[in-house]
């Protein structure tokens, strides 16, 4: 019998047998060697969600630590060059270990299942992404720690970010850790690209996929254009300040200004991958629950793309002020004009899509529907600091501090909660408590738009960003104390989300394979799913499979009878577009070479920051040990099973 | 209407052609990314093109780069892709010999051009024109230089695909492997031209 790569795949239906066979293939080994060998993308992408909450965390506690010394005027709590290091260290922990990386970990979790597949195109480099990730956020927060947080502002700008005036190695953590975080960045958005392009289940043709899909693919797409050119910066810049090379500095013919471009070359599209994914999540997430499809499908899975083509050529817009007193333009002003017509076309869909349909209102929902809300008031704010004048009135004051965390707040916190709410019963097999949930919502809801709404406030008034405190006769006293009571009801609302999460994990209702009566394929295996996820290959024949019987389609999806692919190890490699059934595809067994390689690039990296030599060599040593492990050729089933006999 | 698994006709049909490849996938990822180190190189020859006449008073390209010894550099590494070539049809035939030899040709070629690359910087440092002296000689050093890291990790990556050719035959993950590298030792071809006109020629070509 044939059972190599090159044969043809039989057709059967799901039983009892098949699953025990492909769960004896497919089981992970359990202790701590498992943990460290898995390459199971449920795995991976749970880690990466748990492992960017605990940022987000960290970044919440920065933040409360920063209000409560701006509660009052003149209050002593930090120091001026704490504060620095704090809304430093705030900035690059939301955007870079937090925005990104949870959006990241939902769709490592979410993609194979809704595409119908068996896991990531590679998984052993989604490990290594993962671990890498894990590498870089440890390596910063020992550099903060230890009283070397960067201090310069997330975008870092020289020649503050200069040895001349950073004298401290806070400078040097942060740039080799984004050296380190591009890394894992790049890698998974390779992974990513040939994931969307070359597994989605037979019949899954383009026009088909869940919107997430379109979000996740725009985003990496612009990560993978991007990001090696900040990561490259991060270096240069590490190399100006350790190697006295001249790229940043004026006395040798250096030019600050190359800074700013390669920083936001790869700024402003990175803001939109970190709100479009996001965004995704509202578009797959609220139809389910207004019970009817997404209206204007195609309209804005178009709009995803156009948003990030448009993104990449605007980097110049936060460099206006370059020229004038103050440096530094807003981050997210003038990015939001435009951002503004496909981002109109994604909130008209959702609002007809509520309008049409017959809204269930869970906790998901409103954390959806909140996102909407939120979207507007920010576009609004946003709209107002794109015209110039406005500008200039208003860059580097509070306004554009409340702007920017309604983005992001509003366009990735909220629909990253409501997204928890949606999936976790797939991801654990029990639901989040209803009634904490709406707790949980009422109290970031209120608590958020009582803390930042205010802000704008402050800002109109005059109050400059980054000051660690400010006399009492401003004029600000009040509205800060509101704003940082806020931020705490805020808190203790993102506090209930995390008892919820504790509590239901174990003890929640059972939710079954469907608790939403949703409609993508991730809803039509078990929660948790097998780590096979699909014991036949699914056949889809339209964009929800689940709800063919409803909507009275022609076409029906074909979930229980499919390809068999329980030979080894396999999955279906299909083609780019239309999704024909192409090749098999041998999965990778589980191995701990991505956990070995991320530890040689580990102690490299200490190597560097200590300027230890030797260290930096061992490190290289031993990544590249593990890459010659890693690559070196598996012994195939064929050969296995002639040993065996 | 349903299962319509039974209607894609291709399910079933890729048997036929012989081994049906995961080399389309591999090779797929690994063109993405290297699409993402062609975008460092990319930025590299940004940061030089705006540096390249800030000399600080010091040495510029005209006085420095010497043509000679850069042509020979150039056609060392040429020649080595070339014989990578080579090697693939080698591959393709199944020739353990002749896939030895030229893939031991190609690395020699490749650390020739190393050495080469390695015997200037030397001189540029010793004439005083190390990556410190000025903005212009930080971006060729750190341009340069970053090519040079790649061959050499190229040249342990290809030890390595000999080692598994020899240990393990021609086996088709093997091969897959081999069509990675060799992407990787042309595209490397492909930077070190555009270094060659954009960095060398063009630095010392007289103004007139
Ligand atoms: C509990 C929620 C949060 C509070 C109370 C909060 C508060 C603050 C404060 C006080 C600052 C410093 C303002 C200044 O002095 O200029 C700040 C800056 C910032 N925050 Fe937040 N923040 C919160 C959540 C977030 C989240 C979720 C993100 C991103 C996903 C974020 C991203 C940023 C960024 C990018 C900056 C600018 C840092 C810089 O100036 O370099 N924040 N935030
Ligand atoms: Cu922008």
């Amino acid at each position: 019998m044939n059972r190599g790569e090159d044969r043809t795949p039989a057709l059967g239906s799901v039983s009892p047998a098949l699953e025990q066979r492909l769960q004896e293939l497919w089981e992970g080994e359990g202790g701590l060697k498992g943990v460290l060998s898995t390459v199971d993308h449920k795995k991976i992408g749970l880690r990466y969600i748990v492992t960017a909450f605990v940022f987000l965390l960290l970044g919440g506690i920065e933040a409360l630590i920063m209000r409560l010394q701006l509660a009052g005027p003149d209050l002593r709590l930090l120091g001026p060059e704490q504060y620095d290091q704090l809304f430093s260290t705030h900035g690059m922990t939301m955007i870079f270990l937090y925005a990104g990386p949870v959006l990241s970990g939902f769709s490592n979790y979410l993609w194979p299942l809704m595409l119908g597949t068996r896991d990531m195109a590679f998984p052993r480099v989604n490990a290594l992404s993962y671990w890498i990730y894990l590498a870089a956020g440890i390596f910063v927060y020992v550099g903060f720690l230890g009283g070397n947080g960067p201090n310069d502002g997330w975008f870092n700008y020289v020649p503050y970010a200069n040895r001349d005036y950073s004298p401290g190695m806070g400078e040097d953590f942060y740039a080799l850790g984004m050296v380190l975080l591009g890394t894992s960045t790049t890698l998974g958005a390779a992974n990513f690209i040939v994931t969307a392009m070359r597994t989605r289940a037979p019949g899954m043709s383009i026009n088909r996929v869940p919107i997430l899909l379109w979000g996740t693919l725009t985003a990496n797409v612009a990560n993978l254009l991007v990001v090696p050119a900040v990561s490259l910066a991060f270096f240069l810049l590490w190399m100006d300040r350790q190697f006295g090379t001249h790229f940043f500095d004026v006395r040798a013919g250096g030019q600050p200004l190359l800074w700013q471009h390669l920083f936001w070359i790869f700024g402003h599209p990175w803001v939109y991958a970190i709100v479009l994914p996001a965004m995704a999540f509202v578009s797959d997430g609220l139809p389910v629950f207004c019970r009817r499809p997404l209206v204007g499908y195609p309209l804005v899975a178009l709009s995803t793309v156009a948003t990030m083509i448009l993104g990449f050529g605007v980097w110049v817009h936060h460099m206006f002020a370059t020229g004038l007193p103050a440096l530094g333009m807003s981050f997210f002003s003038a990015a939001s004009i435009a951002i503004v017509v496909p981002s109109a076309v994604a909130v008209f869909s959702w609002l007809a899509t509520i309008w049409h349909g017959r809204p269930v209102v869970t906790t998901a929902f409103m954390f959806f529907a909140s996102t909407i809300i939120l979207f507007v008031l920010g576009g609004v704010s946003g709209f107002m600091t794109a015209s110039v004048p406005v500008d200039w009135q208003l860059t580097d004051t509070y306004f554009v501090v409340a702007h920017l965390h309604y983005v992001l707040i509003g366009i990735n916190v909220f629909p990253v909660v409501g997204a928890l709410y949606f999936w976790f019963p797939k991801m654990t097999g029990r639901l989040l408590d209803e009634r904490l949930g709406r707790w949980n919502f009422w109290l970031m809801f209120i608590g958020f738009n009582v803390g930042f709404l205010p802000m704008h406030l402050t800002g109109l008034l005059g109050m400059p960003r980054r000051v660690y405190t400010y006399g009492p006769d401003m004029g600000w006293n009040t509205l800060n104390l509101v704003t940082s009571i806020g931020a705490f009801i805020l808190a203790v609302g993102i506090v209930l989300l995390l008892v919820n999460v504790l509590k239901s994990r174990r003890g929640g209702a059972p939710a079954g394979a469907n608790p939403w009566d949703a409609h993508t394929l991730e809803w039509s295996i078990p929660s948790p799913p097998p780590p096979y996820n699909f014991a036949v290959i699914p056949a889809v024949a339209s964009r929800h499979p689940l709800w063919e019987g409803y909507l009275d389609e022609e076409l029906r999806s074909s979930l229980d009878r499919g390809l068999l692919l329980d030979q080894a190890k396999e999955s279906l490699g299909t083609s780019p577009l239309d999704a024909l059934p192409d090749m098999i595809l041998r999965m990778p067994e589980d191995t701990v070479a991505p956990f070995v390689l991320t530890i040689g690039l580990g102690v490299l990296f200490a190597g560097l920051i200590a300027k230890s030599w030797g260290l930096a060599l061992v490190g290289g040593i031993v990544l590249t040990a593990a890459l010659v492990v890693w690559l070196w050729p598996r012994r195939e089933l064929r050969e296995r099973e002639a040993v065996r006999g | 209407m349903s299962a319509s698994v039974d209607d894609i006709p291709e399910a079933g049909g890729q048997g036929r052609g012989g081994p049906a490849s995961k080399r389309v996938v591999v090779g797929y990822g690994f063109w993405i990314f290297l699409l993402s180190d062609i975008i460092m190189f990319a930025t590299l020859f940004a940061s030089y093109a705006v540096l390249a006449g800030a000399t600080a008073g010091g040495p510029r390209s005209q006085d420095l780069f010497r043509p000679g010894s850069v042509a020979l550099e150039t056609a060392f590494l040429l020649a080595s892709s070339f014989v990578c070539g080579m090697a693939t049809l080698a591959v393709e035939r199944r020739n353990q010999r002749w896939t030895q030899a030229a893939l031991l040709l190609t690395g020699l070629l490749g650390a020739g051009f190393l050495t080469l690359e390695i015997r200037e910087f030397a001189s540029l440092v010793e004439r005083g024109a190390g990556p410190s002296r000025s903005a212009f000689l930080s971006a060729f050093f750190t341009l340069v230089g970053c090519h040079g890291l790649h061959v050499t990790a190229g040249l342990l990556w290809l030890g390595t695909m000999m080692a598994q050719f020899l240990a393990k035959g021609f086996r088709q993950n093997i091969r897959h492997r081999y069509l990675c590298f060799s992407l990787f030792w042309h595209t490397l071809d492909i930077i070190w031209v555009a270094i060659f006109n954009l960095v060398y020629l063009v630095g010392t070509t007289p103004y007139v």
